[in-house]
C-alpha cells in the first residue's frame, strides 16, 4: 500500500498562505485601532433573519436550522417562523431598552413576504445586511458559478427594492463560501462580508473587499444549541469575553465583540431575561461601544 | 507493532497499584507539561482515500479560517499567559509552519518551547503511506525543525493522530525518544520497537481543549474546573505522576476562554507539588530515575 507520490508534494509550501486570497497579518502587530469617543470594546449584534422553506433543498448543502422530518415538518417549519414573528420582536424590544443598534443579515424573501419586519428593522436605527434569498440559498464549491452569481444579485436587489436602500454588508448561510464568492461579493457592490472567522478586527482581501469577522463560537447557536449550555452560562461567557478584550485594548488598541443572535434561540421566553440582563451588564461595561456593521466599516476604513 | 494481531504489543502490562513512588526534580510530586498545538492547515490539500480534510467542499471557511484565527491572533495570547506564570510549552508541531509562518515558529523558539513533530501538515494523514514516504516525513521533519529553530525533535504526535503499523519502530529507528500517542498510562512507560529507545509519554484526550469543548461540550469555566480537578488529583496519588495540558491557541485563545484559562495557571503555579516543565525534560528525569534502578 502507498499513497499517490503527489501526496507527499507540497507545491504551496511557502511563506505566508497556500492561496492569494488576502495577505498574512498578525493581529497584535498591526497599527492599533482607535474606535470613536475613546471607545474600547465594539460590541456587534448581528441577528440572523431567516426564512427556511418547508420544502428544503441539500444543494450545496442543507442549512444549519433546516427542516429534519419527512414531509411536512411542521416543528421546524412553524418553530423558525416563531423565531420571526415572536422572538425577533423581543430582540427588537430589548435593543430599544437598552439602546443599542444592530445589524440584522436578513434573507430577501424576509424582506418579500413580510416587509413590515424591515420597516420596523430600519424605523429603530438598524442596519440591514444581505443574507442569501432564503434558507435553501446555501453557498459552496460545488454550485456552478453562474447560479451562485444569480443567487448574490437577485437577493441584493430583492433587499434593495423593499428596504429602500442597498445592503453594504453580506452574510453567507452557515459563513460558507466557494473561491468565488467574495469577487461575486465585490462585483456585486457589497463592501463586506462577515464569514471568514480568522480574526477578531477588519482586514481586507486582495480583491478590495473587507471582511469582519463574526465569531462563530461567540454565537446563541454554538453555545446554547451545539454546546447545549444555558442562558446564564452563555451571558457569563460574553461578559468574560468583553472583560478580556476590554483589558488588552488598553494596551493594544480597540477589539471588537461579536455577537451572533438568532430569533428562535435567544428569543424564547425562558432565555429573554438572561439576555436583557446582558444587554444591562455591556451597556454599564466601561469603554462599551454598541456598533453596527457599518459604524465598524466606516472607523476601520477611516483609519486606513 | 505485532500487525495484525489482536494485541499490537505496544507495552507489557504494569497496574498502577504498587508501583514504587518517585519524586521528580525539586521534589516535587506532579510534572506538569503544556502543549500547544501549532498547526497550519492546506486550505485545498489533496485527497488522501483513508481520510477527508474537511467536512465541507473547499474552502471550508469555517473549519480553515477557525483554525487559521491561531496564527494571526490567539497564539499570542495563549502564549503570554503562558509565559507570564511560567509554563513553558511542548509543541505539538506541522512542520511546514517552518516555511508558511516562520514567526510564529521563532516566538515559540524564544520562549524556550520545545518542538516535536505532529507531521508535516495537520491535512496531510499518514494513512496509507508506504515505508518510504513514512521515512521521507521523519526526515523532512528532522531536518526542517533544525533548521529553523537548532533544536532535534525528540517525539512525535502523528498528524491528526493518523498512523501505520510501522509508525513507531521508524521514529525510534531515527533516534527519537518519545510519543505522545499512547494514553494507557499515567506516567511514561517503555514501548516495545525493533530498535531505539522509546517512551510513551503522557498526553491527554480527555482533558485536550479540543475534547472539554467540542466533545464534552464544555463551557470556559467548567474546562478550568476540570484542569484544576485533574491536577488536584494527580498530585495527591503517590508521587511520580504525569498531566499534559494540550492545547490549540484557536480553542482555548478565544477571549471567552482565555481568563478561566489563566486561573488554572495560576492555581497549578501556586501549587508546590508541580514540576512545570517540557515534555523531553520528563523523559530525560525518567530514564535517570528508571535506568538507575534497572
Amino acid at each position: 500500500m502507498s499513497l499517490d507520490p503527489s501526496y507527499l508534494e507540497y507545491p504551496n509550501r511557502r511563506l505566508g498562505y497556500d492561496h492569494d486570497m488576502f495577505p498574512y497579518s498578525v493581529m497584535e502587530e498591526r497599527k492599533p485601532l482607535a474606535w470613536p469617543d475613546g471607545k474600547t470594546v465594539a460590541t456587534w449584534m448581528v441577528v440572523s433573519l431567516e426564512w427556511f422553506p418547508i420544502t428544503p433543498s441539500d444543494k450545496p448543502f442543507k442549512a444549519p436550522g433546516h427542516m429534519q422530518t419527512a414531509y411536512p415538518d411542521y416543528r421546524h417549519y412553524t418553530s423558525r417562523e416563531y423565531g420571526t414573528r415572536v422572538g425577533f420582536y423581543r430582540l427588537l424590544d430589548a435593543f430599544a431598552k437598552a439602546d443599542v443598534k444592530v445589524s440584522v443579515a436578513t434573507n430577501a424573501a424576509i424582506a418579500q413576504r413580510y416587509p413590515q419586519v424591515i420597516r420596523d428593522i430600519l424605523d429603530a436605527g438598524h442596519e440591514i445586511i444581505a443574507h442569501s434569498t432564503d434558507m435553501n440559498g446555501t453557498i459552496a464549491s460545488s454550485l456552478p458559478v453562474e447560479e451562485e452569481r444569480k443567487l448574490i444579485t437577485e437577493s441584493i436587489a430583492i433587499l434593495s427594492d423593499i428596504a429602500g436602500v442597498k445592503p453594504r454588508g453580506w452574510h453567507s448561510i452557515a459563513r460558507s463560501q466557494s473561491f468565488a464568492t467574495m469577487d461575486l461579493l465585490k462585483d456585486a457592490g457589497i463592501e463586506y462580508c462577515c464569514d471568514w472567522v480568522n480574526d477578531e478586527l477588519p482586514y481586507v482581501f486582495n480583491n478590495g473587499l473587507v471582511n469582519i469577522p463574526l465569531n462563530h463560537e461567540l454565537s446563541d447557536r454554538q453555545i446554547i444549541t451545539v454546546q447545549q449550555q444555558s442562558a446564564d452560562s452563555y451571558a457569563q461567557q460574553m461578559l468574560d469575553a468583553y472583560d478580556w478584550l476590554h483589558t488588552e485594548a488598553q494596551a493594544h488598541g480597540g477589539r471588537m465583540l461579536p455577537m451572533h443572535l438568532t430569533p428562535y434561540i435567544i428569543g424564547l421566553p425562558y432565555r429573554m431575561d438572561a439576555f436583557e440582563q446582558l444587554l444591562a451588564d455591556l451597556k454599564a461595561r466601561d469603554g462599551n461601544w454598541f456598533a453596527r456593521g457599518c459604524d465598524i466599516l466606516d472607523s476601520f476604513r477611516s483609519q486606513m | 507493532m505485532n500487525e495484525g494481531e489482536k494485541d499490537p504489543g505496544l507495552y507489557d502490562f504494569a497496574p498502577y497499584r504498587g508501583r514504587t513512588p518517585f519524586s521528580w526534580p525539586g521534589d516535587k510530586k506532579v510534572a506538569v507539561w503544556i502543549s500547544p498545538n501549532l498547526e497550519f492547515y492546506e486550505i485545498d490539500p489533496p485527497a488522501n482515500p483513508h481520510r477527508k480534510s474537511w467536512a465541507k467542499p473547499h474552502p471550508d471557511v469555517v473549519g480553515q479560517s477557525h483554525r487559521d484565527h491561531a496564527n494571526r491572533v490567539s497564539h499570542w495570547r495563549m502564549a503570554e499567559v503562558m509565559s507570564k506564570h511560567g509554563f513553558p510549552g511542548s509543541v505539538s508541531l506541522s512542520i511546514a509552519l517552518c516555511q508558511h509562518h516562520p514567526n510564529v515558529v521563532a516566538d515559540a523558539n524564544e520562549r524556550g518551547w520545545e518542538f516535536f513533530s505532529h507531521g508535516i501538515y495537520n491535512t496531510r494523514y499518514s494513512y496509507g503511506m508506504d515505508e518510504a514516504q513514512e521515512r521521507a516525513i521523519i526526515e523532512d521533519s528532522i531536518r526542517t525543525v533544525r533548521e529553523a529553530t537548532g533544536q532535534t525533535i525528540r517525539g512525535w504526535l502523528a498528524p491528526a493522530l493518523t498512523h501505520t503499523p510501522r509508525t513507531l519502530d521508524l521514529i525510534a529507528e531515527y533516534g527519537l525518544d518519545y510519543t505522545c500517542d499512547l494514553y494507557h498510562d499515567d506516567q511514561p512507560q517503555r514501548v516495545k520497537t525493533k530498535s531505539g529507545d522509546l517512551i510513551s509519554m503522557p498526553y491527554s484526550l480527555e482533558v485536550n481543549d479540543h475534547y472539554g469543548f467540542f466533545v464534552y461540550n464544555m463551557s470556559p469555566r467548567e474546562y478550568a474546573d476540570t484542569l484544576i480537578r485533574q491536577y488536584e488529583r494527580l498530585a495527591a496519588e503517590p508521587s511520580g505522576t504525569v498531566m499534559c495540558i494540550p492545547l490549540h491557541s484557536y480553542l482555548i485563545g478565544q477571549p471567552h476562554r482565555i481568563g478561566p484559562f489563566e486561573d488554572v495557571l495560576r492555581h497549578i503555579a501556586a501549587d508546590d507539588r508541580a514540576w512545570i516543565t517540557r515534555s523531553g525534560d520528563i523523559a530525560d528525569a525518567w530514564r535517570a530515575i528508571h535506568t538507575k534502578e534497572a
